[in-house]
C-alpha cells in the first residue's frame, strides 16, 4: 500500500472505531430514566 | 383505544441500540459499500461519504427518532398516523403509507436474499463448494435461483428456504419487541465477531493469493485502490450522488422502521445519543469491517482488474465460496459459515425491523394482537415475495428493489425532512430532538437540518430523476449550456418509468429466443409494477378506513 492510502485508511478507521466506542461508552454510562426499560424494572424488583 | 400490546416497551437501552443498529446494518454494508467505492474513484469516495454521513445521515436519524418518539406519545407506532400528528393537513398520513408499503415490498425480496445466506451456510458446512472452480461456484448460484432445479436434493429448494426464512422472521416478530431485541443481542455480537475474523484475514492476505492464472493478485492493491484519495473526483457530482445514496441506504432511513422502533421509547428518554450511537455502530461495520473483507480478499486472489470489472452484489454468492476454498476444506467451511452467517444476521435484524411498522399499524388501528399482526405480515410478504422467487430471472426482483427499495425511500425521506423542518417547525423539532438528551446536539445542526439535509435529499432525488447519459455530468452540463439539450441515461427514473432501456434492447435484438425472453421480462416487470401499485393504494385505503374509524370513535 502507498503511504497516502495507508494513512487515510488508518485515520478513518481509527476515528470511526474511536467515535463508535465513545458514544457506546456514553450510553453505558448514562443511567436510564426510571420505568423506561422493562429489564431495569425487573432489576429494581 | 390502542391495543394493550402496542404499549410494549424495550427491555434495555443497549437492546434498543443494538436493534436500531441491526436495522441499519444490512447486506449493503458488506456488498453495496465496496461496490460503490470501486465504481466511484476508490479513495475519493470516502470523503464525500463521510461528509454526507455528517450532514444528511445523522440529521435524518435525529429527525426519524424524534418523529417516532413524538408519535409514540399519542399511541402511534407506524408512519401514517405519526406524520398525521405533526400537521393538520390530512395528506401527510398518505405520505406515511410509504413507511408501511416500503417495508412490505422490501421484506418480500429481502427475505429471499436472506434465505440464500441460510442455504449457503448449510452448503458451506456440508462442503458443497469443495473442489469447485470459479465458474462452477458461479453456476451453482444460477442453478439455485432457477426454481425447479435442486442443488440440495430438495425439490424447489429456493422456495423451501424462502418459506423457512419467512417462518423464522414471523415467529420472532410474534414475540414482539422482546423477540426482536433478543435476536439483536445475539446476532450483532456474532456479526461483529465473524466480520472481525474475515477482516483480519483480508488485511493479512497480502500477495500470498497470487497464482499463475492471476500473478498480479494482491490484497494490498485492492486496499490501495480503495483508500488512495483522488482529489479530481471530488468535483464530480456523480461521486457525491453515489456517496449520498450510499449513506441513505446504509442507515435504513426513509423506510419507517426507525420511527416505529423509536415510537416505543418513553417521551422523557434520550434519543440524541441513542441515534448517534446506533448510526456510528453502522458506520463501524461498513467502513471498518465492510471495507476489509470483499475488496482485499477478491483482489488478493483474482487481482484488482477482475475486481473492478466484477464489483457487485454477485461476488458474495458467486465468488466468495470459491475464494474461501483456497484456505483448505476446514477453514473454507468455517469462513463460509462466518461469511454467510454474518450476512444472515445482517439480513434478519433488518427484516425483523421491516415487520414492525405493519404490526404497529394493525395493532393501533384495528386492535389486532401481536401474533395476528406478525402472521399477517408473514402472509403478505410471502404472497408479495413469491413472484420475486419464481420470476427472479425475469426482472421482478430488480423491479421491487428499484421502486420500493430505492425510489420510495428517497421520496419519503425528502417529504419527512420538509415536514419536520418546515411544517412541524424547526423550533419544535429542535426541542423534540434535545428533550431528555444525554448529549447536547451542536447548534450548527439546527441550520443543517433546516437547509442542508432537505437540499441534499432534493439533490439526490433530482439527480436520480434526470440522471444524465452514462452518468456523465460534465458532458451533460456542457451540452445543456451549448443548446444541445440534456440526454437522459436509461437508469434515470424518467427512463425507467418508460422502460426505455429494455425497449432499446428489444429493438436491437435479432435472436428470436432473446426477443421472446426480453418480451417476457417486459411483461413481468409491468406486472410487478401493477402489483406494487395495488399494494400501495391498498394500504392507502386501509389508512382511510382507519381514519374514518378514528373519526367515529372521536379519536381523530
Amino acid at each position: 500500500m502507498n503511504a497516502t492510502a495507508l494513512t487515510l485508511m488508518i485515520v478513518v478507521q481509527v476515528s470511526v472505531t474511536g467515535i463508535t466506542g465513545y458514544f457506546f461508552w456514553r450510553v453505558l454510562k448514562s443511567p436510564p430514566e426510571p420505568d423506561s426499560y422493562t429489564e431495569d424494572k425487573k432489576e429494581e424488583v | 383505544m390502542a391495543n394493550k400490546e402496542s404499549t410494549q416497551q424495550w427491555g434495555s437501552r443497549v437492546g434498543l441500540i443494538l436493534a436500531m443498529a441491526g436495522n441499519a446494518v444490512g447486506l449493503g454494508n458488506f456488498l453495496r459499500f465496496p461496490e460503490q467505492a470501486i465504481q466511484n474513484g476508490g479513495g475519493a469516495f470516502i470523503i464525500p461519504y463521510i461528509v454526507c454521513f455528517l450532514v444528511m445521515g445523522i440529521p435524518l436519524l435525529w429527525i426519524e427518532w424524534s418523529m417516532g418518539r413524538f408519535g409514540g406519545k399519542f399511541g402511534h407506532h407506524s408512519t401514517p398516523f405519526i406524520l398525521d400528528t405533526m400537521d393538520k393537513k390530512r395528506l401527510w398520513k398518505y405520505f406515511g403509507v410509504f413507511g408501511i408499503f416500503t417495508n412490505l415490498a422490501v421484506a418480500a425480496y429481502y427475505c429471499y436474499i436472506e434465505s440464500w445466506t441460510l442455504s449457503y451456510v448449510l452448503h458451506s458446512v456440508l462442503g458443497t463448494f469443495n473442489g469447485m472452480n470459479q465458474i462452477q461456484v458461479a453456476h451453482f448460484f444460477d442453478t439455485y435461483v432457477t426454481i425447479g432445479k435442486s442443488t440440495f436434493g430438495i425439490p424447489y429448494e429456493a422456495v423451501v428456504f424462502y418459506i423457512i426464512c419467512i417462518i423464522i422472521n414471523t415467529s420472532i416478530l410474534a414475540k414482539g419487541l422482546e423477540g426482536v431485541e433478543k435476536v439483536a443481542k445475539i446476532g450483532m455480537p456474532l456479526l461483529l465477531m465473524f466480520g472481525a475474523f474475515l477482516a483480519i484475514r483480508g488485511l493479512t492476505l497480502g500477495t500470498s493469493g497470487a497464482t499463475a492464472a492471476h500473478p498480479t493478485a494482491s490484497a494490498w492493491a485492492g486496499l490501495n485502490f480503495l483508500w488512495t484519495p483522488q482529489p479530481s473526483s471530488l468535483t464530480n457530482p456523480k461521486v457525491w450522488l453515489a456517496a449520498a445514496g450510499q449513506i441513505f441506504f446504509t442507515l435504513s432511513v426513509g423506510m419507517g422502521t426507525v420511527h416505529c422502533y423509536a415510537a416505543y421509547v418513553k417521551s422523557n428518554d434520550d434519543i440524541a445519543l441513542n441515534a448517534v450511537s446506533a448510526g456510528f455502530m453502522n458506520e463501524f461495520v461498513e467502513i471498518v469491517l465492510g471495507s476489509l473483507i470483499v475488496i482485499p480478499i477478491a483482489a488478493g486472489y483474482l487481482g484488482l482488474g477482475w475486481l473492478k470489472q466484477h464489483a457487485g452484489f454477485g461476488i458474495a454468492f458467486q465468488t466468495m465460496p470459491y475464494l474461501f476454498s483456497h484456505w483448505g476444506p476446514f477453514l473454507a467451511a468455517v469462513a463460509g459459515v462466518m461469511w454467510f452467517g454474518l450476512l444472515f444476521f445482517a439480513g434478519i435484524t433488518s427484516s425483523l425491523a421491516m415487520g414492525t411498522p405493519w404490526m404497529g399499524f394493525m395493532q393501533d388501528e384495528f386492535n389486532w394482537n401481536r401474533k395476528k399482526g406478525a402472521w399477517s405480515f408473514g402472509a403478505v410478504v410471502l404472497l408479495l415475495g413469491l413472484p420475486t422467487v419464481f420470476f427472479y430471472n425475469l426482472g421482478v426482483f430488480n423491479e421491487y428493489d428499484y421502486w420500493a427499495g430505492t425510489v420510495s425511500l428517497v421520496v419519503f425521506a425528502l417529504a419527512e425532512s420538509i415536514l419536520f423542518a418546515w411544517i412541524f417547525g424547526m423550533d419544535k423539532g429542535w426541542k423534540e430532538i434535545n428533550e431528555g438528551g444525554d448529549i447536547k446536539v451542536p447548534d450548527i445542526y439546527k441550520f443543517i437540518i433546516k437547509f442542508i439535509t432537505p437540499l441534499l435529499l432534493l439533490f439526490v432525488f433530482i439527480g436520480s430523476l434526470f440522471k444524465p447519459l452514462n452518468n456523465n455530468w460534465t458532458t451533460a452540463f456542457h451540452n445543456l449550456f451549448t443548446g444541445n439539450g440534456w440526454a437522459l441515461d436509461n437508469s434515470s427514473i424518467i427512463k425507467q418509468i418508460m422502460q426505455s432501456g429494455l425497449k432499446e434492447k428489444i429493438a436491437a435484438a435479432t435472436d428470436p429466443s432473446m426477443i421472446h425472453h426480453l418480451h417476457q421480462v417486459l411483461f413481468y416487470t409491468d406486472a410487478a409494477r401493477i402489483l406494487l401499485t395495488t399494494v400501495f393504494f391498498g394500504i392507502c385505503a386501509m389508512v382511510y378506513v382507519a381514519y374514518r374509524k378514528r373519526v367515529r370513535e372521536g379519536r381523530a
